[in-house]
Parts: C-alpha cells; structure tokens; sequence
C-alpha cells in the first residue's frame, strides 16, 4: 500500500525492459502491472508494507551497484534499474523460502490451506525439492482457538504480520500481536482476551500459510473440490464485494473481493460466516399451510389458489386498500419490483412499504442529494448523525477509519450517544433532538451557536453552501421517531444546497426498495404515484387509485380491523419493527397472513400460509448498496425442496389472479426496470454480468455511456483461497488472474435522461413536537448491535454463539442514583406500562439518565420499549 | 481494577507525562510494575494499557519482546550467569553449571523456595570480570564457585539486601525535576535564536561585500 | 593536560556526584557552550574535531549533526544500550562520570536545536541507572537542564529512559522503536533515517555516550586540539574494552592509532600479555559483529581506517584475545547462539537462519557434525549475507543479520582443520 503515489509516469527498467509506472508507486506492484509478479509473503496491496518476509528481494541499481532490496518498500523513481531475475535474486529468494520452511511442519495434508497456500504455491514454483534441515523444528501448542471463529496454529505461522497489521491498523482491534522475540516469536492474545473482532475473518482470508483458519470452514473442502462465483454480501446496505464458494451443492465459504469503490477486500464477520444460516436444517422448504396450532405441508398450486382466493375476497369485500405488503430489506432489485408491481400494479393497491420504522421516508431518501462511498472518505469534512456503523455496517467503518486516520477528511460526531465513530472523530458533539433545527441551520455559518463543530469544517473548507460537506445519515437512536431525522435532513439540506447524503441505514437493499418504489407514494424509479411515467403505464396495466399506508399506518389500520390480507416478505415485524407490541397484535388482528420466508421466524408463526423462499445465493438477481451502486448477486447452490424465488411467487399470484407480470426471467425484469426507470436506464443483466461487476455500477446512471473500467488484476497471494480455486488447486506460477477486462461500448439513453427525476424535489422540515419526559423517567436508547439476535444469526452455528445477551445498559452514574450494581435484575416498565425483565450492565458508553437496550435482543409479549406515536421514548426501571 | 499502589500510581502518572507520546511510558511503566510485584503480571499489564490508551495485548506484545519484563513469576533474586564469549573463555559456562548445582535447578527454573532464579545471560558489560555474574541487574565478578557458593549464601542471609533489593526493583532513585518545558516557550526561544543567527548572518555577508 | 578525555576523572572519590564534578572543571564547556558560542559554532567545533562515532558504525559526528532536518520538532537521543558483547566502555563511562555524558548531551542538544533530549541506558544498568538519573536530578538543581539554562535563554528536558534487555535495541532505529514503547524492531533504512524520520517521526539525532562524552572537552580545548590526536579519520581516544585470555583485561583509554593491537595486548600497564606460555590464536575486533583477524594482524595499529583495511572493523572499540588453548569452534557457536537469542525475529533470514546456524555449531562442536555441514553453514550464511564479503551485503532489514556470519567465517576460514578435528574425533579437543 504505497501512500505517495501520484499520477506523474515515469519510466523504469526491468529486467531490461522498459515499463511505465506511476511515481511513487511501490516497485513490486509497478512490476505487477507490467506483468512481472514478484513472489511474496508479507507484502499486501491493502496494508502499509513491512519488508518482513524478505522473499520479494530484487536487485536494484543504487550508488553501490546492484544490490538486494525489498521491492514491496521502494517506491518507484524515473530511471530506475532493476533486475528480478538473476542467479543473485534467485539465490537470495531460495533462501528466504528454505528459511520459511525450516521450522515449518509441512503437514499440508492435514491443513485447510493445502492447495491454496502461498508457501506451498511458491515452494512448489521455486523452492528446493528437499530438506537441508536436520534439526529438530519449533513446536508450539497445535491450534489454539483465539475466537469462537478462528484458530491458530501457531507452527505453521511465517510471522508475516499480515493479521497483527490488519488488526492494529485496518481494523483498530489490536487483539492479537507478536509475543516474544527471534525464531520465538508467536502471534497470540492476551490472556482470557480473545481475538473478538467484528472483522477477525479477514485475517484468515489474507493468512499467507495455514496459521489462521476459520472455525466455519476446518476441514471443509479443498481448492479442488470448490467452485465460486462473484456476489454481494446482503447483510447490511454496505454491499460488499465476495466470491461465493460451494462443494456439492452446500456453501462452504464466502471470501472478500477487493472493490476499489467499496469494501477493499474486506469483510464482516457477521456477512462472512453468514452462509451456514443458508444451509441451515431450519430452512422452510416446502409451504406450510396453518391448521389450528399447527401448519401442515401443502403444496404450490392449493397454496396460490387459496392466496388468489383471498385477495380476490378482500377486494370483492372492500378494496385492494385491505391488502397490505412488506417487503424484507433482504430481497433482490428483481424481488421488489415483482411485488410492487403485484401490489400495485396488478392488485392495485398503495400499501406497500419496507422499512419497520428503523428507517427514513423513502422520499426523503430520494429527495437528498446522494454521495458515494468515495466522495464521503475524501470529502472535506464529514459529519455524521447517524447509528454506530461499525455495528451497522461494519466494512463502511474501516473505510471511514481509514480515511479519517490517513488524514484524507476529517469527521465530526453528533448525537447523545457514545459510538465507534467517536475515537476517530475531530469533534463529538452531545446534540439533543431540541437543539438539531438550530445546528442545521448554523452548521457551518460563522457565528454559529455550534463554533467548536463550525470551525472544523470552516478550517477544511467547507463552503457556505455546503460544498465539501458528506453527511452520513442514520437513525442513531431507534427510540427516537424518524421524523426527527428527516426533519433535520431536510433543513440541513436546503440550508446546505450543495451538501451531500451518505444514507448509512443497515437496512441490506433499502436504497433499491426507494428506487423501485416499495413504499407508499412512490413508484420504480423514484416517481410520484401522481406523476408515473408514460414508459411505466406501457408496461402496467393498473396504478393503485390513492395513497397508501406505511407499516405503521398498516399496523394501526390493522387494529381496527381494516386489514384482510398482508404479506409478508421475508420480513419479521415482530422482531424487527421498532414498536415489537403493536406489530404483535397487529398481525393477530389481520385476516390471512402470508409469510414468505426462508425460516419460521417470530411473525411466520402467526401467518396463515408460509412459502418457502430461496435464499441468497441459491438465486441470482441485483442488488443496491447505500450509495446506489447496482452489483449483481449470482446463484451458486440450488434451493432446497420446493423454494422458490421471491420474483417468481409475485408472478405466479399474478397468473393465479388471472393477470401476467411480463417477465420469466431475471434478466427480462432488469430490461423492465431499465424500461420504466430512468434511475436504471441503459443496465441489462447481460451488461452487468459481463462488466466489470467488482465495481458494480452507479445508479442514477449519468453521461452518455455506460463506461466500465476493465476489473483490477488479482494478486493472488493477496486472497489464495480465490485464486487457487480458480486454478483448482494447482500452483499457477507467476501469472494472475485477469478477469472480464471487456470494456463495455456505449449504451444508447432509454426513456428520459436520468438527470430530469420528477417530483422529487425538497419538502418542507416537519419539525415533530417534542415528547414531555415523565417524572420518574429515564431517557430510552434502542440500538442495533452487528450481533442482535436474529433469524440469520440463530440459524448459523457459529455466529450464534455471538449473539449480544438482553441487557439493560446504564452508566455508573445512573447506576449509582437508581442503587444498581452489575448482574441486579430489573423490570423496564414501558409508557403504557407493558414490562420485562432485564439483566443491568454498567457501561459508560451509555449518556446518564439514559437506559440502552439491544434491538431484537427480546420478544416479550405486552413489551415494547418504543411506541411509534412517541418522538422520544421514556422508561421506568424498577428492581425486579 | 487497581493493580499500582496509590504512591506507585503518583509515579506512573509522573512517567506518562515525560512524553509526547505515552505510549514511550510503557517500559518505565512495566518495570515500575516490578518493582512492586516482582514481576509483571496480567493485572499490572492490564493497568497499563489503560494508562496509555491501548490494549493489554499491546502491552504484552513489547514486554514479552524484552529479557527483563517477566509475565512469569520469578524469585526474590534473579541470578544472571553470562556465557557470552569473553565469560565463556574465562569459565562462564562451567560457572553456569556449577550455579545450577547448587541452587538445584536448570538455567530458567526457580528454586523451590521462591528465592532464586537462574538464568544463563548474554553479556552483561563486566567482561572485565570474567566469569561473571549479576544478581537483579546488580554485578558479581570475577566468580569462582566458591565466590558463587558466597554471593548465594549472603543473599540468602540478607548481608546483601540493601545492595541488592529484590528482583524488579531496578533503578532506586527517581526523577526529580520540575514540570517540563512546554513546546510554545521551546518554539519561542528558537524563534529568537533563529533571528539572532539570521541577524548574524547578514552581518556576515555585509562584512564580507565591504570587504570586497 | 591529562592523555586521557572521556576517564579522566575515573578513579577520584566519588567522581560521579555534581559535586566532584564540579569541582573538576564540570559544566563550565556547557555555560560556555550556551553563553559564549553560537550553536553553528559549537557545530563547527565538533566538525573539526572529526570525532566519528563511538557506537560503532564510526560515522563522522559533525557530519551526522549536518543531516538533520530543521523541522520546529527534534530529537536527541543517546545510544547507551551498550550490549555488544565485550563491550563495555559505556558501562563504565556512566557509572563513573554520568555528569560528564549529561554535560555533552546538553551541548549537543543546543547544537543541533533539539527539543528534547533522551538517554537511552541498557537496562540491566541498574546502578548506571541510578548514577544518570541522579546527575540529571542535580543537574536541574544546578540550572543545568530545564528552563533558560544558565540564564542562556535555552531550555531543554532531559529524560533517562531504561531499556529492558534486548540487544537490538543499541540499533539506532531499533532504540527509536523501543523508545516509542513498541518491539525493539528496526526500521527499514531508507527511508527511516533518523535524520530525517526518527523519533515519533521527528528528524533525530542518535548518538552514543561516549561520543556525547567527548563533547565538552571538545568545546573547552577546541575541535582542532581533539583532531591533533591520533591520525588520519581516526582521531582524539577510544575507549578500548579488552577482554578474554589476557592477564589485565579492562577499558583503556588510548589515543587512536597511538597503540597496536599488540602493543595493547602486551603492554604491563594495559593487557599486561598471555598466560604463561601461551600464544595468540585470534583477536575478534570491535565486537563479535567483526571478522576475526589472525596473529599476522597484531602490529596493526588501532585505528578506523587501519582495521577496515584488514578486512574487519573497529566497531564498538571492543577486543577479544582467543589463545591457543581456546576452541575457535566453540567461540564461534557461542557468538552464533548470542545472535539467536537476540535476534529481533522481524525478517526471516536473521530469524531463522540465526537458529539453524546456531544448531548446526552446536553440532559440530559438540562432535555430530560432518563435513558437509561446513558447506552447509556456510551457504546458510551466504543466504543471509550474500558473497560473505566485507563489508557484507545482507537479505536482512538491519546489520545484525550479516553480522551472524562474520565469527563462522572466520572461524571455517581460519581454522578448519579445528573444525575437522571435531567432526573425525567427535568431540570437541580442547579443555574447558
């Protein structure tokens, strides 16, 4: 990871050979480009270089002569002369793998990185057939679990300092380190304090040996028995770039793929363990049909009939404004325009929403002016009003972290509550929701009441309309109404015009559920319901007659009975709608509930009919990160018994309701979608598969043409379990892997230039009114947590064991007004005085007077800590 | 958690402010941590890393990389036998042995009664000495083994104890000096000492252009 | 005028108090330093004097002084993690006149425009601990260190900094590291020069104690007073630690190239000769980093330039006298295992290599080695320091990797009927 590099190209000899680099550019990646791949151990393009291992020794022309330097520490400069092969190299490099190996226990047969490890790749290009070695070698303990998700094995280690340097510096968890000194060093944790990073996986992906191995993936498969295809992690909005990897059918690993625009290789622990919840035996996979207290298998046909037959009812009965719609956060582009076009434009009805009040109003999502990953880590300043992201969405925080750490921007904080983001932060500003109308106003202004926050963007040059401004926007605290948010958002937007959104919702696919329109009002392509577009009514033959209702207008038309029929889409409401109590007895209060789901979640069980859904990776389909970037998720495994895709149930109601979707493919949806929104004009599936995927494509698409970049070279060293899979196995010499560099030509514009997205200007800030805290009261934080109790994770072996326990977080000094210590028991009495016991916890992260809970970290009938009708929510704590 | 003694903490927190970085405190502060355990225990590193803002794994990481920090427990005397060449000519190694006998334990190993510690030493800057020995970083030399059999039995009876305390306690005499300097006064001065030289300068070359 | 500069107050009662020190003429180049002189001058002085470094890379102390950036921050730090084996000059020089290092680290740090200096002592030093921070205690009683020193309007802190046993840490980049409170690892060289990239980043001086030592003599004799001393490059005293098979071994305290390595051995009132009957065998100059040189080599005379041209170097001004009733094969492992220990581990040919070296010695010296482990040891330290030349070449990060090599060269080279002898009788032939 060279810092300095700028665009100036200078002229350099290898090997005799002239070849263009860039100044400043490390040597051994200018050689790389060129095509000369300098064998390595340490060396990795996302990490500041060590020059450790030795083995990318080179001999480079110097005031002395040629002599030996490390080519993965010297960056380029015009005229230099370097030799990579020479009998000198050669021998210099001989010895540095003979030296790797001495000590090495070469039981490679026993090792999950047989056939995909770097040592034993370039052993078997370079190194000596036999052991000079007699002696007797190192031990060390045989592998010792430092998590619940990696193991060490402490013999096979090459004390590259791969994983110690991604842990200090990329991830900030300097959990694990080098003990010990010589040919005694040891990578290891403290004593009872295990490596429990959130990205602790990584360090197994980029482990050049067998040190670190995955406790998901021991003794799984090899290179050779594996196959994989390119996707998108779904686990959060973050999109993360992976490679998907299956043996017979059954996913076996996921690895990260460096994106440049996104996730630089990296990966959550939560999105790369994720895939043992898909093959889990929890799976729904045949439709379930209610009988009483108990679902009895049923099949496709009798359970579209019944399906068809209640819709028909609830229509016959009233209107199409009986059936209700929403969709999961999970669900593919395709997905989503399916069952928007299903509600509304074959049912004919508006109530179609996807976000369970943990989210922002899909037309203030579509009326902020949106920044991309890449302008939020290079803006001038950034401010963020947002929830944790490294719980959120982890890998944005390691973007961010480096960004702010390399100097490249710098961030201010504001909310009520501490946060990840706060160690990195220039000013953390304890904002209270009364006083968020005036600092939108005064943000950056130079009198402004807020100083200390507006000199720092005054001192990185903020201007006064905003320009160079990224705002990462979140909901920091779930137990305080989006309206707030979104208020703020508005006002700080139009008194910043030229200030940039960097919507950091968790929510996996919210921006494409905004984009297709799964939301009241809106329809594909961030039209108004009002102003659909004439491509639009083409290829619909319905459009909903009036405005529908959110999920939480749903929800309380549900009580009054208004309800018939509501879908559920591989969503859980009971887990995850903020307000838990009213969607309890919302869904009993509905007439049929559909649940359309992978799992028997919480709310599946009070649905009348459950269909069995494909999961991610058993389909394939595109997807929409936070900053609008469109990747396609590829299918690997098929689904188990009769699961079907999303898509394809929403076209299959249709038929049964005597009408036609209009597509059977998904490529035959993302040529609608291309049709009918201008936000994704000129994408087909053919493009996008072909493209250069790892960098996906920006949506609203702007210019003339879709111009892709040809996709970076992959080091193999860089991620061996990629490579080699794609070499199955075999030591592949010196040459990378170089895929679909096919530039794609120009697209000629479809519909209406992207640029002119009516009606969806700028409203006026409503400002809620305040909630009156009641004496007695504590302040309510409702957070989210990466390990949250939740379907995914309860279904996946190891990350279960990871799941954050129920507890009722205060600081010490609420502790010590209420008389608490660690471990008492209290009941938390909620407004309308539902209650639950909670175990206390002191944590000073937590602001006084306020009491923290963990979203989806219970389910108590009766309890919800959040009532949607409050801005603010209060709690009573009583010592049960 | 509080793992240094009120007086001891005094110290440390005197140690963390002798630089502009506190994370330079951490060896002090380890050895600091010995002089009132004896060794360096989980406790004592955990303490530390909070002082400094870091992880107790970081702790751990540099002082496991010294000789001096012990995470094991040691005895009251850690008795250091060089080997190193200029000893090893001089009868280091046969002194080695003849220490293991006698304390009953192989280099590394602590006798029964918590007293003594045997370690074999790189050299130790007595080679003067020759053979030598340092006992807590205090030097014995040149040693025949009856002079061990000595040392051992006056460490052993306490004749010694006021020259050499027990392990960890390294240097007994501590800073004393007022509060440092602050950068701005530094800045200040060099900014007149810049100009002064300046001044100079420009007398210099006037001189030398009169002269010409 | 005493011959002697840097242990000209060894041997007075209780030299090592301020009050002694005083007495003997103690901080008066310091007052002159910040008083009377411009700190271009007190560079100039040094300059002249063409002192190289006592550390042991013998690098011109003016000349490194000159290379330091004029950033507003900077650093001295002195180098006194003395670990060399044989070495031990420095040790001597603090207990004994920590004063007269505090002095010249004062001057040094005005010279070169510090703003803040440290001492960096070994920390097995427990009493030199005690003595500098001491002196430093009276010194800040004195006026000597803090604020606007001698009414001069300069100020600077001082800090004693202990080290904790490593010896890679007397590596300048290394000591930085291990100052900064990390793992004794050094940096990679370029572009860490100290320099221009030390301490917490800042352009930083190191220099070792008994270069800072020579210091205030310099400013009160004057720089050309010092370089009328010895010859050549080689100028002003050195410090000679002489240990091993002789009568008197000890630190002596000689004009540079005044004596040679024979005269040094031999003479009554410094080495004072052999046992009774015995010979020289070989002489390891300048630590055990240095090639060894044989009894041909005797009436070289100490000088820089003078060992570099027989193919070693003075080094840290340390010197070993092997007789012929000593085993070169043990030497030579014992010297191997001291590098296995202290290697820092950071870069796999001085991690590993150390090791495996260090084995195959200790076979062959204990009588299971065979004579193609001579090859074999030698291409291993061939893979380290490349050539096996002199000065070395090295696959390694810092110096110590090619200094690993340098004893079992010279050994194999030397005296490999010694090593035969062991591999056919297997055993080791000599009495120890």
């Amino acid at each position: 990871m060279s810092t300095d590099v700028s665009q100036n190209l200078i002229t350099i000899s290898v090997d005799g050979k002239e070849i263009q680099a860039k100044s400043g550019e490390l040597l051994i990646e200018a050689a790389e480009k060129a095509g000369i791949f300098i064998p390595r151990f340490c060396f990795h393009n996302r990490l500041p270089q060590v020059g450790m291992c030795r083995m990318c020794l080179v001999e480079v022309k110097g005031p002395r002569g040629f002599t030996l330097q490390p080519s993965c520490y010297l960056p380029v400069t015009e005229g230099m002369e370097v030799i990579t092969e020479s009998e000198k190299v050669q021998k210099a490099q001989d010895g540095v793998l003979e030296f790797l190996l001495i000590n090495h226990p070469l039981d490679c047969p026993t090792c999950d990185k047989g056939g995909e490890c770097p040592l034993q790749d370039q052993t078997l290009t370079y190194g000596p057939g036999e052991s000079r070695f007699i002696e007797e070698k190192r031990h060390w303990e045989k592998p010792i679990a430092i998590s619940e998700l990696v193991y060490l094995d402490r013999e096979r280690c090459i004390q590259c300092d791969r994983c110690t340097r991604f842990a200090d510096v990329v991830a900030g968890d300097a959990l694990i380190e080098f003990f010990g000194r010589g040919d005694h060093t040891e990578v290891n944790v403290f004593p009872e304090r295990p490596f429990s990073s959130y990205f602790s996986g990584n360090t197994v992906q980029i482990c050049p040996v067998g040190a670190l191995t995955a406790s998901p993936y021991r003794f799984k498969a090899r290179p050779w028995d594996l196959s994989q295809i390119e996707s998108s992690c779904n686990t959060c909005s973050m999109g993360c770039r992976i490679m998907v990897q299956s043996s017979q059918n059954e996913l076996t690993r996921y690895l990260g793929l460096d994106s440049d625009a996104v996730n630089h290789g990296w990966l959550c622990d939560k999105g790369r363990f994720g895939f043992e919840a898909i093959n889990s035996d929890e799976r729904v996979t045949v439709p379930l049909l209610r009988k009483g207290d108990e679902f009895v298998e049923t099949t496709w046909a009798s359970a579209l009939a019944l399906i068809a037959s209640k819709v028909s009812g609830a229509k016959a009965g009233g209107d199409a404004n009986r059936i209700g719609f929403i969709l999961g956060s999970r669900l593919t582009n395709e997905d989503i325009y399916a069952w928007v076009k299903l509600a509304k434009g074959v049912i004919g009805t508006d109530n179609v929403d996807s976000q369970l009040g943990d989210g922002l109003r899909g037309e203030v999502i579509a009326g902020l002016p949106r920044a991309t990953i890449s302008e939020a880590v290079t803006a001038k300043a950034v401010l963020a009003f947002t929830g944790d992201i490294k719980e959120e969405i982890p890998v944005l925080f390691l973007r961010m972290r480096e960004a702010v750490r390399s100097g490249k921007t710098k961030l201010v904080t504001i909310g009520t509550r501490s946060s990840s983001l706060d160690e990195l932060s220039e000013v953390k500003a304890n904002v209270g929701i009364d006083q968020l109308q005036l600092l939108a106003r005064e943000l950056v202004s130079s009198n402004s009441k807020f100083a200390e926050i507006a000199s720092v963007f005054s001192r990185q040059g903020v201007s006064s309309d905003g320009e160079g401004l990224v705002v990462l926007l979140g909901r920091e605290n779930l137990a305080v109404d989006q309206s707030v948010v979104e208020a703020f958002a508005v006002e700080l937007s139009r008194a910043l015009p030229k200030a940039r959104f960097l919507v950091t919702l968790r929510a996996t696919n919210f921006a494409g559920s905004v984009d297709l329109g799964a939301a009241p009002r809106l329809l594909p392509g961030r039209s108004l319901l009002e102003n659909a577009s004439a491509a639009l009514g083409q290829k619909w033959t319905r459009l909903p007659s009036q405005v529908g209702r959110g999920v939480k207008e749903m929800f309380k038309g549900a009580l009054q009975g208004e309800l018939d029929v509501v879908f559920l889409v591989g969503s859980d409401p009971r887990a995850d709608y903020v307000d838990s109590e009213l969607a309890d007895s919302a869904l009993d209060r509905v007439g049929f509930v559909v649940s359309v789901d992978t799992y028997l979640s919480g709310s599946t069980l009070k649905a009348d009919l459950v269909l069995p859904a494909a999961a991610f990776a058993e389909k394939s389909g595109t997807t929409t990160n936070l900053e609008g970037r469109v990747f396609t998720l590829n299918q690997k495994v098929t689904p188990p018994g009769v699961c079907r895709t999303d898509w394809t149930i929403a076209s299959e109601i249709a038929l049964e309701l005597g009408d036609d979707l209009g597509f059977s493919s998904v490529s035959e949806i993302l040529d609608e979608i291309a049709d009918v929104s201008p936000l994704h004009w000129g994408l087909s599936w053919a493009r996008l598969s072909k493209m250069a995927t790892v960098e996906g494509v920006l949506v609203p698409v702007s210019g003339t043409a879709l111009s892709i970049r040809p996709r970076a070279m992959l080091d193999q060293v860089s991620t061996p379990g990629i490579a080699s899979v794609w070499n199955q196995g075999l030591a592949s010499s010196k040459t990378a892997y170089v895929e679909g560099e096919e530039e794609v030509g120009e697209v000629s514009p479809v519909g209406t230039p992207p640029n002119a997205v009516s009606g969806m200007g700028l409203m006026e800030p409503i400002w809620p009114l305040p909630s009156i805290q009641p004496t007695g009261y504590l302040n309510l934080a409702y957070v989210q947590k990466l390990y949250s109790r939740g379907e995914h994770l309860k279904n996946s072996p190891h990350l279960s064991r990871l799941i954050v326990e129920a507890k009722c977080r205060i600081s010490s000094h609420t502790a010590k007004q209420l008389d608490l210590e660690s471990g008492d028991m209290v009941r938390i009495i909620d407004k309308v005085g539902g209650e639950a016991s909670f175990e206390v916890e002191i944590d000073d992260a937590v602001s006084r007077g306020t009491v923290e809970l963990t979203r989806g970290s219970f389910a108590v009938s009766g309890f919800s800590p959040v009532r949607t009708d409050e801005t603010v929510n209060y709690v009573k704590l009583e010592r049960a | 958690m509080s793992f240094f003694t009120p007086e001891n903490l005094e110290k440390a927190q005197v140690l963390v402010g002798l630089y502009p970085d506190k994370r330079s405190a951490l060896i002090p502060l380890c050895h600091l941590a010995q002089s009132q355990h004896g060794h360096l225990s989980k406790e004592a590193m955990e303490e530390i890393a909070e002082l400094l803002g870091i992880q107790p794994a970081e702790v751990m990481g540099t002082a496991s990389f010294y000789d001096m920090l012990h995470t094991e427990e040691v005895g009251k005397y850690l008795v250091g036998v060089c080997t190193n060449v200029a000893c090893l000519l001089g009868g280091g190694q046969e002194l080695l042995d003849h220490a293991s006998d006698v304390l009953g334990v192989p280099p590394g190993g602590t006798t029964e009664d918590g007293m003594f510690t045997l370690e074999e030493v790189e050299c130790v800057a007595h080679c003067d000495k020759a053979p030598c020995a340092q006992v807590n970083y205090r030097y014995f030399g040149p040693l025949a083994n009856d002079d061990f059999d000595n040392l051992v039995d006056d460490l052993k009876s306490g004749r010694l104890s006021d020259s050499v305390p027990h392990h960890g306690v390294l240097s007994r005499v501590f800073r004393d000096a007022p509060p440092m300097v602050s950068l701005e006064i530094i800045h200040e001065e060099r900014r007149v000492m810049d100009e002064a030289k300046k001044a100079r300068l420009a007398a210099q070359s006037q001189e030398a252009g009169g002269k010409q | 005028m005493s011959d002697k500069i840097v242990t000209a107050r060894v041997g007075i009662p209780n030299s090592y108090t301020i009050a002694s020190y005083l007495e003997h003429g103690g901080y008066q180049s310091l007052r002159k330093a910040l008083l009377e002189m411009t700190p271009e001058e007190v560079q100039a002085e040094v300059t002249a004097s063409g002192m190289l470094g006592r550390g042991g890379a013998g690098f011109e102390t003016g000349r490194k002084w000159s290379m330091l950036k004029q950033d507003p921050i900077r650093y001295l730090v002195v180098n006194g993690d003395e670990s060399e084996p044989s070495t031990f000059k420095d040790h001597l020089l603090v207990e004994n006149d920590p004063h007269q290092l505090v002095e010249g680290t004062l001057i040094t740090a005005y010279a070169i425009g510090a703003t803040r200096a440290f001492i960096y002592l070994r920390g097995e030093f427990a009493l030199g601990l005690e003595r500098v921070q001491t002196a430093i205690n009276e010194a800040y009683a004195h006026g000597a260190i803090g604020r606007n020193i001698f009414g001069s309007g300069f100020s600077i802190d001082l800090v004693l900094q202990p080290g904790a046993g490593a010896y890679i840490c007397g590596e300048e980049t290394a000591l930085i590291e291990s100052l900064e409170g990390k793992r004794g690892y050094p940096r990679i060289k370029p572009p860490y020069f100290p320099a221009v990239i030390g301490l917490y980043g800042a352009p930083t001086i190191v220099n070792n104690v008994e270069t800072m030592s020579n210091v205030p003599w310099i400013v009160a004799n004057g720089g050309k007073a010092f370089a009328a001393l010895g010859k050549g490059r080689s100028t002003g005293t050195r410090l000679f630690a002489l240990s091993g098979d002789v009568l008197r071994p000890g630190s002596y305290e000689l004009e540079m190239t005044s004596k040679t390595f024979r005269e040094l051995i031999y003479d009554p009132d410094l080495g004072g000769g052999l046992k009774e009957g015995r010979t020289v065998k070989a002489v390891i100059p300048g630590g055990v980093s240095a090639p060894w040189i044989g009894p041909d080599n005797l009436d070289l005379p100490l000088g820089q330039d003078e060992v570099a041209q027989a193919g070693s170097m003075l080094g840290s001004g340390s010197i070993i006298v092997l007789d012929d009733h000593s085993c070169a094969v043990r030497a030579a492992w014992r010297i191997t295992k001291f590098f296995n220990r202290e290697s820092c581990g950071q870069c796999t040919p001085c991690r590993e290599g150390s090791g495996w070296i260090e084995k195959i010695m200790h076979r062959i010296e204990m009588g299971s080695g065979t004579e193609s482990d001579l090859d074999l040891v030698l291409d291993a330290c061939d893979n380290i320091a490349p050539g096996l030349t002199w000065p070395p070449q090295q696959t390694t990060i810092c110096v110590l990797g090619p200094s690993i090599p340098s004893s079992v060269v010279s050994a194999i080279k030397m005296f490999r009927d010694e090593f035969m002898i062991h591999i056919k009788e297997e055993g080791c032939p000599f009495v120890h």
